[in-house]
């Protein structure tokens, strides 16, 4: 990551981290707080912006680095902070050391990772073609066109060993050789963005901090199956990924990068951007299509693949961000650097987007088959609360949760399938002892069953099942029996699925009850929510030794549950206490403690 | 979809003839014909899926069909503001329902609701992909992370108060 700079460049250099996480932080504040103070100082400083340089637990970050190729980053910056930056560091020649993320902390981020994907992410300016050149930007679609017919092209992926980053794992080259054997005048490739998952932000970092290694990976891509027409599929809820989009979507069709002879070739490729409506279930590839057809996003039977009739019935491949943001690399460098990473039926690097309970959370790329504590310890930093890490939630919500004891398991395909979840497209959450398994699978059951499509009774109403007798377990209303019924409908809505929304669905729910039996039943037998979370099992206590009587816990209060004097320690009645836990959030002492479970009382 | 406060169009047929149009030549646009108007009014007005089903022959129960599957379009007018409260795993694990809590407190609307006054919609979001910066809220349009459930009460708070001055202003 982060390679040296360019000797020949002897002026300042500031970089401000503009991806989402960048932006809602308050980074174009600092930007602008930063363009206004160099202006002032006459100062001669390039301030470019770029993307996500993947350390989101830092955000608003900045990088400077100094003529003679000294670099730091600072963390936390806000435009107040700019100001003694600025006169400090690029006037006075010194740091402001106390607000510079230290080197060891850096390295232990980094020394773990590999950057293919996000090569470019926090480096380049992602709304720069040029930047993208300079970083040998559309050199593998150059070399893919010149040297090597479609077949090499197919043959240099398969042997990368990639397999599709979308969630499902298949070999990609294999899924070209379909498409290509496939005979047809028109035939598409579809990006698929639309990274639906909650909890995933990969793709989602990847357009808005190099859009253009997508659009390369696409060219690659319809040059080696043979297509001349290229859909983005993305989300409606990521603005600033499809602006960008748009942005190099435009400058690589005026520089001939997109349109007709692309580089003087035989080879003709156009792009169109289309937004996701908001529907989960467009991430599935029969559905997707659909909806870029202007129907209800809902996914049909295969065979046909989309490789034989695709979009308007015609061949069509649809690979992921991910996946094609890996190719211009793997081309560049080739197929035998590529699979030298990773394990042996998973090749390369995986991104994941890790969030949740965790000290140091971001966007990292590893080799396959690091283990999960090695992500979240040496990379993660453990815990943000510094309490005992209980499990982590992998591959979104059809994924699985697997807890701290498993936390040796490997990350590669197969590893992972084997403990109940799947790798998915890369969401890691970490759970510490604050997270009620109950209550997440419950979350992750509402989400899978409010975005079923409804085509598959099973799914449709399965899963609705299965969340009511959830709600019943976490509401203290839970019977014998219950788990048991849990598992057979989980079993007969994976059978009875057409696509994986359904297939996976229960998946949260099995993997919860696999490890985590004990705290099912502590719900069910003895009506008490070990991790005090779930609302109907709970009650809320101010310590009188503790309360000063601000009234602020009043003042918030929903349901005037809280009174008292003021001065003197306040008292909730629980008659009136709906658990919600406000009370306890704006309580800057501490005075107020939770409670589960009738026979702690 | 970012949509400005008090952005929005006049219903009108040659709005919506102009966005039917300007897509026609596309197979399949349905959608981002029905996103636009949707932009333009901050919902799709029923009289303009009656309008675009003449306008390209698709029948106007199939383009409601479309509008009541995907989750993004609404049948309902917006408030003058537009919450989303991020539902995300990393925001549920933060304290989203507290800052939920807290919102409909402040607003007066239940999440899927818009406020008495018009003044606010809450609409409750899957993931704003903002997951470091958990919990996060957005406010037309612009991503407020690292929320408690007082720092979103004050947000809201200043937001009504401007409102209340720009009320105010138009009657005097």
């Amino acid at each position: 990551m982060f390679p040296e700079r360019d000797k020949k460049n002897r002026d300042w250099v500031i970089k401000v981290g503009l991806a989402s996480c960048g932006v809602a932080a308050g980074g174009r504040e600092v930007y602008d707080a930063l363009s206004t103070k160099l202006r002032q100082k006459g100062l001669n400083v390039e301030l470019k912006q770029t993307g996500c340089m993947g350390m989101c637990y830092n955000e608003v970050l900045v990088e400077v680095s100094s003529p003679e190729g000294g670099r730091v980053f600072y963390r936390h910056v806000t435009p107040e902070r700019v100001d003694r930056m600025v006169e400090e560091h690029l006037i006075g020649g010194q740091p402001v050391t106390e607000w510079v993320i230290p080197d060891e902390e850096i390295d232990n981020l980094l020394a773990k990772q590999k950057r293919i994907v996000l090569r470019n992410c926090g480096i380049i300016d992602p709304e720069s073609i040029d930047d993208y050149l300079a970083a040998d930007g559309y050199k593998a679609i150059e070399k893919a066109l010149r040297s090597m017919s479609p077949q090499e092209v197919i043959d240099e992926v398969t042997n990368s060993g990639l397999r599709g980053r979308g969630g499902a794992g298949f070999p990609t080259g294999v899924k070209w050789s379909f498409a290509r054997k496939s005979p047809s005048s028109q035939k598409y490739i579809i990006c698929n963005a639309d990274e639906g998952d909650p909890g995933a932000f990969m793709d989602r970092s990847v357009l808005e901090s190099d859009p253009h290694s997508v659009l390369e990976g696409m060219l690659i891509a319809g040059y080696a199956i043979g297509a001349s027409e290229g859909y983005i599929y993305a989300r409606a809820e990521y603005p600033l990924a499809i602006r960008r989009l748009e942005i190099a979507l435009a400058q690589a069709e005026e520089r001939g990068f997109v349109g007709k002879s692309i580089l003087g070739c035989n080879f003709d490729f156009d792009v169109r951007i289309r937004q996701g409506a908001g529907a989960f279930v467009c991430g599935e590839e029969t559905a997707l299509m659909m909806s870029i057809e202007g129907r209800r996003g809902m996914p049909r039977f295969r065979p046909p693949f989309p490789a034989q009739s695709g979009l308007w019935g015609k061949p069509t491949n649809i690979n992921n961000v991910e996946t094609l943001a890996n190719l211009a690399w793997i081309i560049l460098h080739g197929a035998d650097v590529y699979n030298k990473y990773g394990t042996d039926k998973s090749k390369g690097t995986k991104v994941f987007a890790l969030a949740g309970k965790v000290a140091h959370g971001g966007l990292v790329e590893v080799p396959m088959g690091i283990t999960l504590k090695e992500i979240v310890f040496d990379i993660g930093g453990g815990t943000s609360s510094g309490l005992e890490f209980k499990a982590i939630q992998i591959g979104g919500p059809s994924g699985g949760v697997i807890p701290a004891s498993l936390a040796d398991t490997p990350l590669d395909y197969d590893s992972v399938t084997k403990t109940g979840a799947i790798m998915g497209s890369g969401g890691l959450i970490v759970m510490d002892e604050t997270a009620c398994v109950v209550d997440a699978a419950k979350f992750f059951l509402n989400f899978t069953q409010n975005e079923s499509c409804g085509k598959c009774t099973f799914c449709r109403i399965g899963t609705l099942r299965m969340l009511e007798i959830l709600q019943r377990i976490s509401d203290g209303e839970g019977k014998e029996g219950d788990l048991e019924l849990l598992e057979e409908l989980a079993e007969s809505i994976k059978r009875a699925s057409l696509c994986g929304l359904g297939q996976t669905a229960p998946n949260p729910v099995l993997t919860t009850i696999r490890y985590f039996r004990d705290e099912y039943e502590a719900h069910i037998y003895e009506k008490r929510c070990p991790a005090k979370k779930c609302r109907a099992l709970i009650s809320y206590e101010i310590m009188p030794e503790k309360c000063p009587g601000c009234g602020l816990c009043a003042k918030y209060c929903p349901t005037g549950a809280i009174t008292g004097e003021r001065k003197k320690p306040y008292i909730i009645d629980k008659e009136k206490c709906i658990h919600c836990g406000l009370c306890m959030s704006v309580c800057r002492l501490g005075a107020i403690s939770v409670q589960s479970g009738g026979r702690d009382e | 979809m970012v949509i400005e406060a008090g952005a929005r169009e006049k219903l009108s047929f040659a709005v919506i003839d102009a966005i039917a149009h300007k897509h026609n030549v596309e197979p399949g646009a349905i959608i981002p014909v029905l996103q636009e108007i949707q932009d333009a009014y901050g919902y799709v007005p029923p009289v303009a899926i009656q309008r675009v089903a003449e306008n390209t022959g698709v029948p106007a129960s199939e383009l409601f069909g479309i509008v009541t599957f995907y989750a993004q379009f609404r049948l309902q007018p917006l408030g003058k503001n537009l919450i989303k409260v991020c539902h995300g795993t990393a925001c549920h694990l933060s304290g989203a329902e507290r800052i939920s809590q807290m919102i409909e407190q402040v607003v007066g609307a239940k999440e899927g609701e818009t406020s008495q006054d018009g003044l606010f919609t809450v609409e409750r979001v899957a993931c704003l992909g903002c997951c470091s910066l958990a919990p996060c809220v957005m406010v037309n349009g612009k991503v407020h992370g690292r929320l408690t459930p007082e720092a979103i009460g004050k947000l809201i708070s200043q937001v009504k108060e401007t409102e209340k001055v720009v009320l105010s202003g138009e009657v005097g």
